[in-house]
């Protein structure tokens, strides 16, 4: 049995092919987002272990996670002495770190790219834990004094910066420009990840990033030999005032790493998403494909079971292929996730987080989830189809017509209903209802949905496939009967085929509804409550000096200048976002409806709630609250309430100053820019454009242009998932290819008496080409039914977040359908050449 | 052996119209040692208006002669014309035109489409080649054949005789010049094969018909004017106005010529 089983397989390794493609590109992106994450994961690890003392020593508040700002909580300079001489210590460096410093390369344009940070740090030759050295010199020296810097080696090369040559760099810190001397060149051990490096001696950091101040961000104590990170941290510990720690460098360094594993740790659930997309739209090519396969072989199964096998041999001789589909699939898709995997690290490269440093980590685990993944979803699939070449009747060998009994529609459209209605309730829970876990609701009702709707796909789309049909017939006679005629043959084979394209095609409209009420959204709020004339943002992602904001002021035809911070802090051990303003100018970033009080009326210690915090909360004006950001808590009288708006739609709204009273750096992520009347938007434009000319960390727009930064944005996103929906249709047209293939040698006859009777073989192929189009626009128009009503419900449920305005993009949805038609077209080539091929004699005389 | 153009049945003296002429006909199958020829230089004309039977034993290649007179297969050397046109020397598309306007089949079984009703599969050859039917014609042949309350049923609703009558109504409703018959009473009974044979013999009759059936069946063969004998490749003999007991004694005779 084993051996036939065997050879049949051999027999179609075409058809298996393109099921285990499936398999192969769901794996792929299994392993892929493994292989990824666990890179990125040990490339921190090494780059953290890098960054961190034996003991770290650091205000309290500077243990700020990766939602805020960094703290502006220093260490006086003072306790680096007197933590040199704890016992079991060999020394202490103070260190000065800022991560808005970039360097401006000679072309004028900025060094590193969107995220990754700048970092601006004093020089100390401070080993870090385990007596690492982090950073070694690849020429030149270290800075000895103000005006002397050293960058990394990538930066340095970017940028084009000899030894020797002035580098322009700006910085966050309270001097936005900074000029110095290129003395050496530094490599950091295990890679900066993006970022770059710009290290000063200790004075010049001091009077760029603290103000002049004889003050410290952190300490690195280091441990004399014998003495553990534990006992050192306990010593050093009893010496420290209040509000400072000493932390351990292995956890410090662990914290770390994992803040920003957690904060990229999006990248694994993204692929691990379309991976499920993808292995659920291969286990309908695969459910079709072996039903076809058993149904055809029915008369040699029947054959197996004529000469004595049971019906187990006969389920199990299926799944023995299955097995070995799934095995193979699984071991091709691995390797291909080690592309697909390199793919990432390459693209990120580009956006500027270089990970190059670190080799490809394939653990064990990868493997084992890949293979484990691969091969349950091919036996889970390929299951039904066996039982049903179990049952395939011994006498069905002596039969002429052997038939596989179709079993009723009736329990398919109980099971599919309720799948769809079942879905249908998660879906509108997760959206809608305040439940653990939104996503994993909105995941499963999507995919109930999606699941009963291909069951009853054969019911739902009759309607579709007998509008095309009369299409067919008014335009292409016979053959356009036959190809409809063709399709409905089989409505179970046509709906899975179709289902397939259908699960790519929901997901991508629901996108685009959403993109497109997005975008919408945006106009909308932008022109209604966009008052400034102008926007300063940064162009890293990282908030800008403030004393960039200080000189916009100044520039000629400027009326009012409002700066703009983004924060978190905790109230009650709760987090909320909070956003810091300038009271005077509030009027300039925005039109903000208010509940109660004023917002022109904060002061440093004061502060407004929005609307749904306090109601939630019970919060009324006139209270006092403890607002805390990292270790700093200090109370706030509420003054006002204030109701959602695009803008200003923080949970809580401080005064610049009182922002700045947690330790919230002095840094703005916007600042809102009006002009005076009578002056010219062009030529105030470009007097902001010069004023800033030098500092290319930060962008100045105007309205049309914010707006459309903003839509391109969303733009951007969406085009990753088209791209990687894309795979999911390109599982569905080898669906299409595979079934139209297998019909066409199920009606090897039936073509052959079409020959003989005079179709061409240009005819024959339209005919395949109109079944291949009725099956892609079935698929296609049950997808942009179900992903419009995905999309507006995603919309509806995301309506108080800011996308309150519904739109759904017709002429884009239609031209998704128009692609499935194009689909269908390509689908049908290989099958319909090789249809025209086919020897009219022995498929008339074929027994 | 060519046939020589004697007065046809009806009696006139006029020289008799040929249809279809083969002539040298050698067809090889495969090539080198394991080549198999199939026919061996076949010669014959196929009188327009005349009910011819090809018969022989099995592997004498009676099939494979009406494959190659019909345009289905190709030929290794000889000549194969319908009428004016010489089927060897045409391309693939211009023969499937020929198939399509000139030549009606009917096979032994699976003669229809299966997702097509009675009546569609009628008009099929019509419909591909993009012409309408000439209803007066059309309501004739559904007449003769007698299937007018069945037209609306699919090829699965239908007997295996009833089957066989819509394929003869098909090949007949386009007027080709000519009719090739694969056994076509081969799966069905008695009765059944009857009246399909009946309805072929009006065809010929009544609609002056040109039909070449193959069979092995020497009560079918007896329906026709004329039988031309095969055996291993070549024609050896030939009957005119045969009836069964004629085919029978000529059939055995050739059994024993073939086995001594």
């Amino acid at each position: 049995m084993l051996r036939a089983s065997w050879k049949s397989l051999m027999a179609r390794k075409l058809r298996l092919f393109m099921s285990a493609f499936a398999i192969i590109l769901g794996v792929a992106f299994v392993a892929g987002s493994f292989v990824f994450t666990d890179t990125l994961g040990r490339s921190f690890d090494s780059i953290m272990n890098s960054t961190v003392g034996d003991v770290v020593v650091r205000p309290v508040a500077g243990d700020v996670d990766i939602e805020s700002q960094p703290s502006s909580e220093t260490l006086p300079g003072s306790l680096v002495k007197d933590l040199a001489s704890t016992p079991g210590a060999a020394r202490a460096d103070g260190n000065i770190t800022n991560f808005g410093t970039f360097v401006v390369g000679k072309d004028g344009k900025l060094i590193g790219g969107f995220g990754p940070p700048g970092i601006g740090a004093n020089y100390t030759d401070g080993p870090a834990a385990k007596g690492l050295q982090p950073l070694s010199l690849d020429a030149g020296r270290w800075p000895k004094a103000t005006g002397e810097v050293v960058l990394d080696e990538r930066t340095a090369d970017k940028a084009g910066y000899l030894i020797g040559e002035k580098v322009n760099i700006v910085s966050s810190g309270s001097q936005p420009r900074i000029s110095a001397k290129l003395v050496g060149i530094a490599v950091m051990e295990g890679g900066t990840a993006g970022a770059s490096l710009s290290i000063f001696d200790t004075a010049q950091a001091r009077d760029l990033f603290m103000e002049g101040k004889d003050t410290y961000n952190d300490i690195w104590v280091t441990a004399a030999p014998g003495t553990s990170q534990e006992e050192l941290r306990d010593a050093v510990a009893a010496k420290l005032p209040a509000g400072v720690e000493a932390v351990t460098g292995d956890s410090a360094a662990k914290a770390a790493a994992s803040d920003i594993q957690e904060a990229l740790g999006f990248i694994t659930t993204f692929l691990l998403i379309f991976a499920g997309v993808a292995l659920v739209v291969g286990s309908f090519l695969i459910i079709n494909t072996f039903s076809i396969l058993v149904a055809q072989r029915s008369r040699e199964l029947a054959l197996f079971r004529a000469l004595g096998s049971t019906r187990r041999q006969v389920a199990r001789s299926v799944l023995f292929e299955a097995t070995v589909v799934g095995a193979i699939g699984s071991l091709v898709g691995l390797g291909l996730g080690v592309v697909i995997a390199m793919g990432i690290r390459t693209l990120f490269g580009t956006f500027g987080l270089d990970l190059s440093g670190q080799s490809l980590i394939i653990s064990p685990r990868t493997v084992l989830v890949s293979l484990v993944v691969g091969l349950v979803v091919t036996l889970v699939a390929a299951y039904l189809p066996a039982r049903k070449a179990g049952k395939v009747p011994p006498v069905a060998a002596m039969r002429d017509d052997a038939v596989l009994a179709e079993s009723g529609m009736r329990g398919r459209v109980i099971v599919g209903t309720t799948l769809t209605v079942v879905g249908a309730v998660l879906l509108g829970t997760g959206l809608f209802a305040d439940v653990p876990k939104p996503t994993y609701w909105v995941g499963g009702g999507i995919l109930g949905v999606v699941l009963g709707m291909a069951l009853i796909s054969p019911l739902v789309g009759r309607p579709v496939i007998a509008g095309i049909g009369w299409i067919y017939r008014r335009t292409f006679g016979a053959v356009g009967l036959m190809a409809q005629q063709n399709a409905q043959r089989n409505p179970r084979r046509t709906g899975a085929t179709a289902s397939a394209l259908m699960i790519g095609v929901t997901l991508v409209s629901m996108m685009a509804v959403f993109g497109a009420s997005a975008k919408a959204s945006i106009d909308a709020a932008i022109e209604k409550e966009f008052v400034a004339d102008y926007v300063v943002s940064s162009a890293v992602g990282i908030p800008f000096s403030a004393q960039v904001t200080r000189e916009l002021e100044s520039v000629r035809g400027v009326a009012e200048v409002a700066a703009f911070r983004w924060d978190a802090v905790d109230v009650d051990g709760e987090r909320g976002s909070a956003t810091g303003i300038d009271p005077q100018h509030v009027d300039v970033i925005g039109d903000a409806p208010m509940a109660s009080g004023r917002l022109d009326a904060l002061t440093p210690t004061s502060v407004s709630v929005s609307e749904e915090v306090a109601t939630a909360r019970g919060i009324t004006v006139g209270r006092t609250l403890e607002l805390t950001r990292g270790g700093v808590t200090k109370p706030f009288t509420v003054s006002a309430i204030h109701k959602e708006s695009t803008l200003l739609s923080s949970d809580y709204l401080l005064s610049l100053p009182g922002l700045e009273s947690l330790g919230s750096p002095r840094t703005d992520a916007y600042v809102f820019i009006t002009r005076e009347a009578g002056t010219s938007a062009a030529q105030v434009g470009r007097d902001l454009d010069t004023a800033l000319a030098d500092l290319p960390v930060v962008t100045v727009k105007d309205q049309g242009e914010f707006a459309e930064e903003q839509r391109s944005q969303i733009n951007q996103m969406l085009y990753l998932i088209y791209a990687l929906l894309g795979l999911a249709v390109i599982i569905a047209i080898l669906g299409i290819i595979n079934t139209l293939a297998l019909s066409v040698i199920e009606r090897t006859r039936e073509i052959g008496l079409l020959r003989a009777v005079g179709l061409s073989r240009r005819q024959l192929k339209r005919m395949l080409r109109l079944e291949s189009i009725v099956i892609a626009l079935l698929g296609a128009t049950l997808g942009v039914g179900l992903g419009v009503a995905f999309g507006m419900a995603l919309q509806r449920s995301l309506a108080d977040d800011g996308i309150d305005v519904l739109a759904v993009p017709w002429p884009q949805l239609a031209f998704f359908v128009g692609l499935a038609g194009l689909v269908g077209i390509l689908a049908a080539w290989w099958p319909g050449w090789r249809a025209s091929r086919l020897d009219i004699l022995r498929a008339v005389t074929t027994e | 052996m060519t046939t020589d153009l004697a007065p046809d049945r009806r009696g006139t003296m006029a020289p008799p119209e040929v249809a279809a002429r083969v002539a040298d006909l050698v067809k090889t199958y495969g090539s080198g040692d394991t080549a198999v020829t199939a026919l061996k230089g076949v010669s014959l004309d196929i009188v327009a208006g005349e009910f011819t039977a090809i018969m022989g034993p099995s592997g004498s290649g009676k099939s494979t002669l009406m494959h190659c007179a019909a345009g289905l297969d190709s030929v290794t050397r000889g000549s194969v014309r319908l009428g004016d046109i010489e089927l060897t020397s045409l391309k693939e598309k211009d023969l499937t035109r020929v198939r399509r306007d000139h030549i009606g089949f009917v096979f032994q079984s699976f003669n229809l489409i299966p997702t097509l009703n009675a009546e569609e599969n009628i008009l099929l050859p019509l419909s591909i080649a993009g012409r309408k039917p000439d209803r007066e014609w059309y309501d004739l042949v559904i007449s003769t054949v007698g299937l007018r309350d069945r037209l609306g049923h699919r090829p699965g609703e239908l007997s295996g005789g009833q089957q066989q009558r819509v394929a003869c109504a098909r090949a007949l409703v386009s007027r080709p010049e000519i009719i090739f018959a694969d056994e076509p009473t081969g799966n069905l009974d008695s009765t059944s094969g009857a009246e399909v044979l009946g309805f072929l013999r009006r065809s010929v009759d009544d609609f002056g018909q040109t039909i070449v059936m193959v069979t092995h069946d020497p009560g079918a063969a007896s329906w026709t004017d004329r039988v031309v004998f095969l055996a291993d490749g070549r024609i050896v003999t030939e009957l005119r106005e045969p009836t069964p007991e004629r085919i029978l004694e000529t059939m055995k005779s050739l059994d024993a010529k073939v086995q001594g």
